[in-house]
């Protein structure tokens, strides 16, 4: 329902607002190959005016990357007995597997509380974890105790002041993709910002895709898993006799 | 040199996992365990899922169990007929294993369960090994080296029906107490994710009393198809056995597995059984720790399958 709105917003504002976002990527599709390390993403754009910029409030810029969901589990671990057990748990509803915001300046300072609930913007409105406050004490710090840990994994990042921003009409922006990532659309959005308020927004999309020996090996193993294990097992007693009778070369 | 996994999905250094294959093949090419109980963890803390570690490392000790038993075949270091009637019980064991695994699930305290079993009998066994290997290398070392080695030791064992004569082990005992060992043997490798070669080495040597010179090779040889069932299982259950991170764990630990089979052949049996209680107590001191200690942090994600 709030997305919905969030929609509705987003595509009424560039029409009555003044200025328009016109955004580029550096590429629109990541190739996951076997040497795959991470990708560096270049996000750049401008701003289209057709009147000179109002006066007062100086522009600033948001660009978001985020990955896609998943539900997940966040346990939490209690001494009984005198050892450490997991003692509750709480399901969040959805959670992005990765997650990068990007700003010209310092996200409080640029961005305020209902524009940030509207949009969502920051991770902690993009986690939907509707109704977990029925299902343990404090659910609140699993919420918390989630971007903690991603943010740890380097899945979660907050990357103040990294949109630089020319002339009030270019900006760019790197966002680096780490290398445990999840194949999916990443969904890239961008803000422009005046007084704390969002005055235009764009989307562009992402493709992350496994390619070569790793696309044939994931779609063999999901799509045939008994060859796949037989496979396995195959290359197992090949190799273990391999090693045997080499060794039998080498030592006569 | 850095590779993306495509099942585990993360990118890892070829060479750290080449490495930790030929660690995890050496020990289980000297002491006859599949290493399962090694490479799991170690698998954990590189940053693969839980899930893929289980069942890539089941692979890996298919390939390093048929390297060493090839190697132990050319000494005669396999009782075939007993590895069978082992692996018979093996297969009852492991399917009342997964049983007991799935309702553990369902209770949601598996990884407590599976921790528990570790530390106990991981515990159990190498304290018991450790004691026992080290009084026979203390006899030793007074009666001036010379084993004393009983041939024949009659116990109840000898009392219950169905005998079987063990050419290999020089056994004339009933098929009962090694079926059932093959069951223990079976369940907890199950709920454990291992082979259950450390349990089963101890269990020939004290139970069966084994001679130490087929104990080895028997148990590798029962090992390769419990692990064999468990990667299909694993495979066209959850989709989880990763093919390139096995290629490479396989490749370090086929080596290993030879190297360690002619360092363990140099080594007197008592002093094998001390370095592997010894083994097998860090890895049950370890996980007690965990435990134990205050973790630093308390809370833990778990992605949930759609």
């Amino acid at each position: 329902m709030i997305r919905a709105l969030a929609l509705c917003l987003a595509l009424a504002l560039p029409a009555a607002a003044q200025e328009v976002i016109v955004a580029g990527l550096s590429q629109n599709r990541v190739s996951i190959t076997a040497d795959f390390d991470g990708s560096e993403i270049l996000i750049y754009g401008a701003v289209k005016r057709d009147a000179p910029p109002p006066e007062g409030a100086p522009l600033e810029v948001i660009v978001t990357v985020e990955g896609p969901s998943t539900a997940v589990d966040v346990r939490r671990k209690g001494r009984v007995a005198g050892i450490w057990v997991n003692t509750a748990s709480v399901r969040i509803d959805s959670a992005p597997s990765f997650y990068a915001v990007a700003t010209t300046g310092p996200l409080r300072h640029i961005l305020s509380d209902t524009d940030n609930l509207r949009y969502g913007i920051s991770v902690d409105r993009v986690i939907r974890a509707i109704g977990i406050a029925a299902e343990a004490d404090g659910s609140g710090e699993f919420v918390k105790a989630l971007m903690r840990v991603r943010t740890r994994e380097g899945r979660y990042r907050l990357l103040e002041g990294k949109v630089e921003l020319t002339e009030d009409t270019l900006f760019r922006t790197d966002i680096i993709l780490p290398s445990n990532l999840t194949e999916g659309e990443y969904k890239v959005r961008l803000f422009l910002l005046r007084d704390k308020r969002v005055i235009a927004t764009q989307d562009r999309v992402i493709g992350v895709r496994k390619e070569g020996l790793e696309r044939f090996l994931y779609n063999l193993a999901q799509e045939r898993p008994l060859i796949y294990g037989f496979l396995s097992l195959v290359l197992a007693a090949v190799a273990g006799w391999g090693a045997s009778a080499a060794f039998r070369l080498l030592r006569p | 040199m850095q590779l993306y996994l495509p099942i585990a999905e993360v990118s890892v250094n070829a060479f750290l996992i080449l490495g930790l294959g030929g660690i995890v093949g050496f020990l289980s090419g000297m002491f006859g365990v599949g290493g399962g109980f090694l490479i799991t963890p170690l698998l954990f803390f590189i940053g693969v899922p839980p899930a893929v570690a289980v069942a890539t490392g089941a692979n890996q000790v298919v390939a390093s169990s048929i390297s060493g038993v090839l190697a132990q075949l050319r000494r005669k270091g396999v009782d075939f007929t007993m590895g069978t009637v082992l692996l018979i019980g093996g297969v009852i064991g492991s399917a009342i294993g997964v049983w007991i695994f799935a309702w553990m699930t369902r209770q949601g305290q598996i990884d407590l369960f599976v921790q528990l079993s570790y530390v106990i009998f991981l515990g159990l066994i190498g304290a018991m090994m450790f004691q026992e290997s080290l009084r026979s290398l203390l006899r030793n070392r007074k009666s001036g080296g010379t084993t004393v080695r009983r041939a024949h030791v009659h116990s109840w064992a000898h009392g219950l029906p169905f005998k079987i004569k063990f050419r290999a082990s020089g056994l004339y005992i009933s098929v009962i107490p090694p079926l059932l060992i093959g069951v223990a043997v079976g369940i907890l490798s199950a709920v454990m994710g291992v082979g259950g070669g450390f349990i089963l080495v101890p269990a020939m040597i004290y139970l069966l009393g084994m001679p130490t010179k087929v104990v080895i090779g028997t148990s590798l040889f029962q090992i390769i198809f419990v692990t064999a069932f468990t990667t299909v299982m694993h495979a066209v259950t959850s989709q989880t056995v990763d093919i390139m991170l096995a290629l490479l764990l396989i490749l370090g630990g086929v080596v290993g597995a030879q190297i360690g089979t002619q360092v363990g052949v140099r080594l007197k049996a008592e002093q094998l059984r001390i370095l592997l209680s010894l083994l097998v107590l860090a890895v049950s001191i370890r996980i007690a720790f965990d435990l134990l200690l205050t973790p630093s942090e308390l809370y833990s994600v778990a992605g949930v399958l759609p």
